[in-house]
């Protein structure tokens, strides 16, 4: 056993866990004039140095393939390519999981300052009022102890400090919110909006939190398309240098980084009193001791935490009276469906980059259907335009058209810019099987037990797919297209993403008002604890199509408006 | 490493300011005027000997013409300087190809004329020539195709070539209607107007 050094001072308030929930957290309370003690489990970031924004291929030798070729052998030693913004791994050195015999789960985890937000596609969309109360909407799955009138007001706190590109579109599966001016859209999208119309599916300028405007001492965005690689500018909101660096500012943050939580620590009285953590750096354990403790260190990373602080008080983990922490996780269904255009190929170029990602996007439009054979909905993400070419962009072009010389030079040459692609991003409803919990026997690198997931997607979600396929391929035919993505096999379940893929992971500590079956309170609180407060995804019921962190941020911010309020009072 | 453009842009990017199209314009010319990232005769090969280093660059050229300016035979020496299995891939490739071309003109790939060497690429490239007797070469013909085509894509002058104009800063973002026209007109939307 290390020894364990406890330090002497009592922090106010200790934050587990730097993105968007931790990011806000921090804050909202500095603003606020509390002090705060952030620790965060991967190291500092340093944008001027980390981010690879505007770097060429060719100014690596290995162009972005990995220094010794990983990726040509299937080694994927950066997940989402080497030019992107530091952002974490689908398998850690020495942090493992496990899965249950049947389950395929992929967990990607960001151990850096900002955790995720410095890379994610920063699609930001509000949850409908449906999307909180579900059960009374459909009798699928149970509600949020709020509505949504009480998360609007913090909705539109977090777009006016974030930035949020958009248009109202008087939609109900798509709550309007305060927008920047929306970005126009790329050529290929415009017949994407074409088609649409001809199909009676809208698609409508993307809500992405990217600056079209400064706000709040931030550059407005100058449009190079590389949002995913962090931006020096931070027109492209993360956390890390929109929430946490300004916090840094005020003198009432200390930061940690390089520490990994270990337990949270309880007194006689059932209150947390202190957070034991790794100092990574030295190996060593060490504890610090605090007034409140609030936890966001993304929804299985949090449930773990709970499951493993147990206590006299907390035998099955701490705040888990209610047997549901680690319970009811989900994740978005994904499913892509690409085609080339014709009309596309020879067109003039010119610059496509604009914001990353798309500048359209369908949110779900078959809320009224009656007799669907799957629940809820889906939005569409639209991808196309000319990228920067990066090791691979030809890869597929190469493999089809056979030959050497000119002529591929002219396949390829004619194929770039012209492909589309969808991608369905959906809701799926909590089940009994998806779960995470602590793997008996398995440890981490520091000690500390690993999390095990169950996974398993329902009827409800494989149908989802289908209808996803269908409409793609309806999308791509109308703009005179040709698919070239697969035709959905039989077995949908290989066309569905693996839970965990899509990076939405939720619902880990549910909220509710009865402490029996949730784990916190309508503000984030757990029944049990009044001091511990979850923050990220992990509080979600349910987890809708509109993509978790717009609303990690909302109910982040409400969270800790609340906590500064019961600290004013005396109550925590 | 870093041209003045290159430096210029950190700077003007590091400082938060808005940046003119005129000068985004500016950054994309200066990437136009190509960098070569051929070594030129004079590069050492890291890995392969010199013989077959020279006999890549040849594969390269015929791969993509151009390919030897992008510094297609430096990046997959680098690499298989680096990666044992992806050495043994090319060296393995280029002792069969010079076999072949030996046992099948008495010279090899370098030393055969032009049309032999076409006659052998042929039926490397193209599945309906395929003949057993240059199977064995198959895997080595893919590898270099895929790894020439990556190289010269991610190079200036592919980049150039292919015609991306992207990677600037500009104060504010608009598609050219002459782009707008000509994808509508051969859409199937051409006649809504």
């Amino acid at each position: 056993m290390p020894q364990v050094q406890k330090a002497p001072e009592v922090h106010d308030i200790v934050v587990i866990g730097s993105g968007a929930g931790g990011g806000t957290t921090v804050k909202v309370l500095t603003d606020l004039g509390i002090k705060v003690t952030l620790l965060e489990a991967g190291p500092m970031l340093n944008p001027a140095k980390d981010f690879r924004e505007h770097m060429w291929p060719w100014e690596v030798d290995h162009r972005g393939v990995g220094p010794n070729a990983e990726n040509y052998f299937g080694k994927d030693i950066y997940p989402f390519g080497y030019f992107l913004a530091p952002n974490g791994f689908w398998n850690i050195p020495g942090e493992p999981f496990t899965t249950a015999p049947g389950s395929d789960f992929k967990w990607f985890r960001s151990r850096i300052m900002g955790g995720r937000t410095n890379h994610y596609g920063r699609i930001s969309l509000r949850f409908s009022d449906y999307d909180f109360k579900p059960q009374q909407f459909d009798g699928l799955g149970t509600d949020w102890p709020l509505k949504y009138d009480e998360m609007a007001p913090w909705y539109d706190k977090a777009e006016d400090f974030i930035g949020i590109t958009g248009t109202h579109e008087g939609m109900r599966s798509a709550p309007d919110g305060k927008f920047l001016p929306p970005v126009p859209p790329r050529v290929h999208e415009q017949l994407v909006q074409r088609a649409g119309k001809k199909l009676n599916i809208p698609v409508i300028p993307s809500r992405m939190a990217m600056l079209t405007k400064s706000v709040h001492g931030r550059a407005a965005c100058h449009y190079c398309g590389q949002c995913g690689r962090g931006c020096r500018t931070a027109s492209a909101f993360s956390s890390s240098q929109a929430m946490v660096f300004p916090a840094m500012k005020t003198g009432l943050l200390t930061v940690i980084s390089g520490a990994m939580a270990r337990e949270l620590l309880v007194d006689g009285s059932g209150k947390v009193t202190g957070v034991s953590y790794v100092d990574k750096a030295t190996r060593t354990d060490k504890v610090i001791r605090c007034k409140a403790v609030v936890v966001a260190a993304s929804a299985c990373e949090s449930a773990r935490l709970l499951l493993n602080s147990k206590s006299t008080l907390f035998p099955n983990g701490l705040a888990n009276g209610s047997g549901q922490v680690g319970r009811n996780l989900t994740d978005t269904v994904g499913h892509a469906v690409t085609g080339v255009i014709p009309a596309l190929e020879g067109m003039p170029r010119h610059n496509s980059d604009g914001i990353g990602g798309m500048h359209v996007y369908t949110p779900w439009w078959e809320l009224d259907k009656k007799n669907k054979d799957f629940p809820r909905g889906y939005h569409i993400e639209i991808g196309g335009g000319y990228g920067m070419p990066q090791i691979g962009s030809f890869r597929g072009v190469a493999a089809k058209a056979e030959g050497y010389g000119t002529k591929l030079k002219d396949d390829i040459r004619r194929y770039y810019g012209t492909q589309v692609s969808f991608a369905g991003r959906g809701e799926m409803i909590p089940n009994e099987k998806s779960f995470c919990e602590i793997d008996p026997v398995q440890v981490d690198q520091w000690g500390i037990p690993v999390l095990r997931f169950h996974w398993q997607w329902s009827e409800y979600e494989l149908n989802m797919v289908k209808h996803m396929h269908k409409t793609f391929r309806g999308m791509i035919e109308a703009m005179g297209g040709r698919v070239t993505s697969p035709d959905l096999p039989a077995n949908t379940l290989q066309a569905i993403s693996a839970g965990g893929e899509i990076i939405h992971e939720a619902g880990t500590c549910r909220m509710g008002e009865n402490p029996k079956t949730s784990v916190l309170n309508k503000w984030s609180q757990a029944h049990e604890v009044p001091n511990l407060l979850v923050v990220d995804a992990a509080p979600f019921n349910g987890n809708p199509d509109k993509n978790v962190t717009l609303t990690i941020v909302a109910n982040a911010w409400r969270s800790a408006v609340h906590l500064a309020e019961e600290i004013k009072k005396g109550n925590v | 490493m870093e041209d003045p453009s290159r430096r210029q842009l950190f700077q003007i990017i590091g400082s938060s300011l808005i940046v003119s199209p005129a000068f985004a314009q500016h950054v994309h010319s200066e990437i136009a005027a190509v960098k070569s990232l051929s070594g030129g005769a004079t590069y050492v090969p890291k890995k392969f000997n010199r013989h077959n280093f020279l006999l890549l660059r040849k594969l390269g050229e015929i791969i993509i013409p151009g390919s030897t300016e992008s510094g297609a035979a430096e990046y997959i020496d680098f690499l298989a300087s680096h990666n044992d299995e992806l050495a043994a891939i090319f060296n393995g490739g280029f002792g069969w190809l010079d076999n072949y071309m030996q046992k099948t003109y008495g010279a090899d790939f370098l030393a055969a004329s032009e049309a032999q060497r076409t006659e052998v690429v042929d039926k490397l490239a193209y599945t309906k020539n395929s003949v057993p007797a240059v199977a064995a070469g198959v895997p080595f013909w893919t590898w270099t195709r895929n790894m020439v085509v990556d190289a010269y894509y991610t190079s200036p002058v592919g980049v150039k070539d292919i015609g991306f104009m992207g990677n600037g800063a500009m104060s504010s973002f608009s598609v050219p209607k002459e782009a707008v026209d000509y994808a509508l007109k051969r859409s199937p939307f051409a006649n809504e107007g």
